[in-house]
């Protein structure tokens, strides 16, 4: 059984079919990369996943439940992180607080005992939390900016802290929307080994990424949208080959 | 004599910081002015006069009892009256926390009439202390100790705790916190619940301090209580309290320096002026982008 499945999902806006009847299946364990040219609906399929938007038709289900249409925090607490093309980190909190916003679904997180602190239960409580968000920093290599200022990171940081933030839900499943935007060559080197160590984690990985030669190098499978509709979808050098894919996409995006 | 008008002006100010966080933290989540909050103020004044007057409690049960009360009343008047409207413009929701407002004024009205109360004397039974030559009242020392451990009480909450971190998120980035599994809706009514409990023991003090309890109270209270809010910057916690203080004493040192027909004006006064030099208040944070 795939861990998730989109069926037949779409989504308008007003006139405009932004997502039109997806089939896809994330199976366990793998890294899928979805590319396509602008446009062509791939942040709104995470928005879907994850909930910001119903679709208008259609299902989607995440370890055989439906999930469309509950509201965000009930599908990210069930085991689904993500990051965002434009940068969504609580830029006045620092490093630490924002991957532990991201841990505190994994506590037991009611009233009282956000209120009783004192207890060494919840105290112990907190430590464990803690050492989850190290250990979530430390795997993109930022444990040692933990009390900075997210806000005063680097670009290329700021995108390794989403990615932190968000495996801090303990997630099955971790969507990254353009990941390696914005960074230089070194940077994205070292950004594809650690996606390749959060999938040997146990973690599976669904991307959206505009680097060709990051994505070649890094999925097991590829599929491709164009227009809200999936035109390809197979493993990276089927994808590469495929006519459809050349004319939509990388006719024209991939000659450099 | 700067002693005696300091204290007094610190007491004072306390309660208008107390009622100001309420302002703060609301606006800081959902970016909505709680019109009401003068309200909650002032039912949570009566409920601690009932408790006193009527079931003879102690002022400290009293105190506990309204913050209760004013808690639940808080949540739900978020849940009926601004909830439906989170997707609607701010202005529809305003619009609704003044109908609120008005509701609750005249249902106090009708129960405990038009006229002020006064707080039995024996709630509190003050007496003077001389510090120098200042004449200061155990009561104020009691409304400036109690604000005080209200205020270090509300600092833990949002600073040390995991519900006060899912608050400064969401306050931040409201979607983005929802995406990081925080239940937003959650958060609000626990932000209006904290924000009406301080604000109900700001009204009981407040009660005891004038020794009067009237159903219109929460009007000017509320506003200067907002226009403190506003000078320290509109959704900054620290903010509500140096601006609660600052109009305080400014008030207390207005009307001592001989324009106590002004009283009421001070604090718009100045409310104007620092918004003219620093737009976002003492130290409100600059204006998010919102993307
Ligand atoms: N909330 C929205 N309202 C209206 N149109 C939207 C909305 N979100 C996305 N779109 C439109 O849907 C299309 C797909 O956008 P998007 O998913 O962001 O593309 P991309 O593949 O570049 O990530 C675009 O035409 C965009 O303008
Ligand atoms: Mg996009």
């Amino acid at each position: 059984m795939a861990l998730l499945k989109l069926d037949n999902t779409t989504i308008r806006f007003g006139g405009l079919v932004a997502v039109n009847g997806v089939n896809l299946e994330v199976e366990e364990g793998e890294i899928l990369a979805l590319i396509g040219p602008n446009g062509a609906g791939k942040s709104t399929i995470f928005n879907l996943i994850t909930g910001i938007y119903p679709p208008t038709d259609g299902a989607i289900s995440f370890k055989g439940k439906s999930i469309a249409g509950r509201p965000p925090h009930v599908i990210a607490s069930g085991g689904i992180g993500r990051t965002f093309q434009n940068i969504r980190l609580f830029g006045e909190q620092t490093v630490l607080d924002n991957v532990l916003i991201g841990a505190h679904t994994r506590g037991n997180w009611n009233l009282t005992g956000a209120l009783l602190q004192f207890l060494p239960s919840v105290r112990k409580e907190e430590g464990r939390l803690l050492e989850l968000a190290i250990h979530c920093l430390s795997k993109v290599d930022l444990a040692h900016k933990a009390y900075e200022l997210a806000s005063n990171l680097p670009y290329g940081e700021q995108r390794r802290l989403e990615i932190a933030r968000a495996l801090a839900i303990e997630p099955a499943l971790i969507l990254l929307d353009e990941p390696a935007a914005g960074m230089n060559p070194q940077e994205k080197q070292t950004l594809l080994k650690m996606v390749r160590n959060i999938r040997d984690d146990g973690v599976t990985v669904f991307l959206v990424e505009h680097d060709m030669k990051f994505v070649m190098g890094l999925s097991d499978r590829i599929a491709v949208l164009d227009y809200g509709s999936k035109i390809a979808d197979g493993r990276p050098e089927e994808v590469r080959a495929n006519p459809a894919v050349i004319e939509a996409y990388l006719g024209k995006g991939a000659a450099h | 004599m700067f002693l005696q008008q300091l204290i007094n002006g610190v007491a004072l100010g306390s309660t208008y910081a107390l009622i100001a966080l309420g302002y703060t933290m609301v606006y800081g989540i959902i970016t909505l002015i709680n019109f009401a909050h003068g309200e909650i103020f002032m039912v949570g004044a009566f409920v601690g006069l009932l408790m006193v007057g009527y079931f003879k409690l102690n002022l400290f049960l009293a105190m506990a009892i309204a913050m209760i009360f004013c808690m639940v009343m808080g949540v739900v008047i978020e849940y009926i009256a601004y909830r439906p409207l989170r997707k609607s413009s701010r202005l529809s929701a305003l619009i609704s926390a003044i109908g609120v407002s008005i509701f609750l004024s005249s249902l106090a009205m009708m129960v405990f009439g038009a006229n002020a109360k006064g707080f039995p004397s024996e709630a509190f039974p003050s007496h003077q202390i001389h510090i120098g030559n200042a004449d200061i009242s155990t009561l104020q020392l009691l409304i400036i100790g109690v604000s005080a451990l209200l205020m270090l009480a509300l600092e833990f909450i949002v600073q040390k705790t995991k519900i006060g971190k899912a608050m400064r998120a969401t306050s931040e980035d409201y979607n983005t916190a929802a995406l990081m599994g925080i239940n937003v809706n959650f958060v609000i009514s626990f932000t209006f619940a904290l924000g009406s409990a301080l604000a109900a023991a700001g009204g009981v003090l407040v009660g005891v301090l004038f020794n009067s309890v009237s159903f219109n109270m929460g009007l000017m209270a509320g506003l200067k209580a907002f226009a403190a809010a506003v000078l320290g910057g509109i959704g900054s916690i620290p903010g509500a309290m140096l601006g609660g203080l600052l109009l305080g004493v400014a008030e207390v040192f207005g009307v001592a320096i001989g324009y106590s027909s002004y009283r009421d004006a001070i604090a718009f006064a100045i409310l104007v002026l620092v918004l003219l030099f620093r737009p976002t208040g003492l130290l409100g944070q600059k204006i998010q982008k919102k993307v």
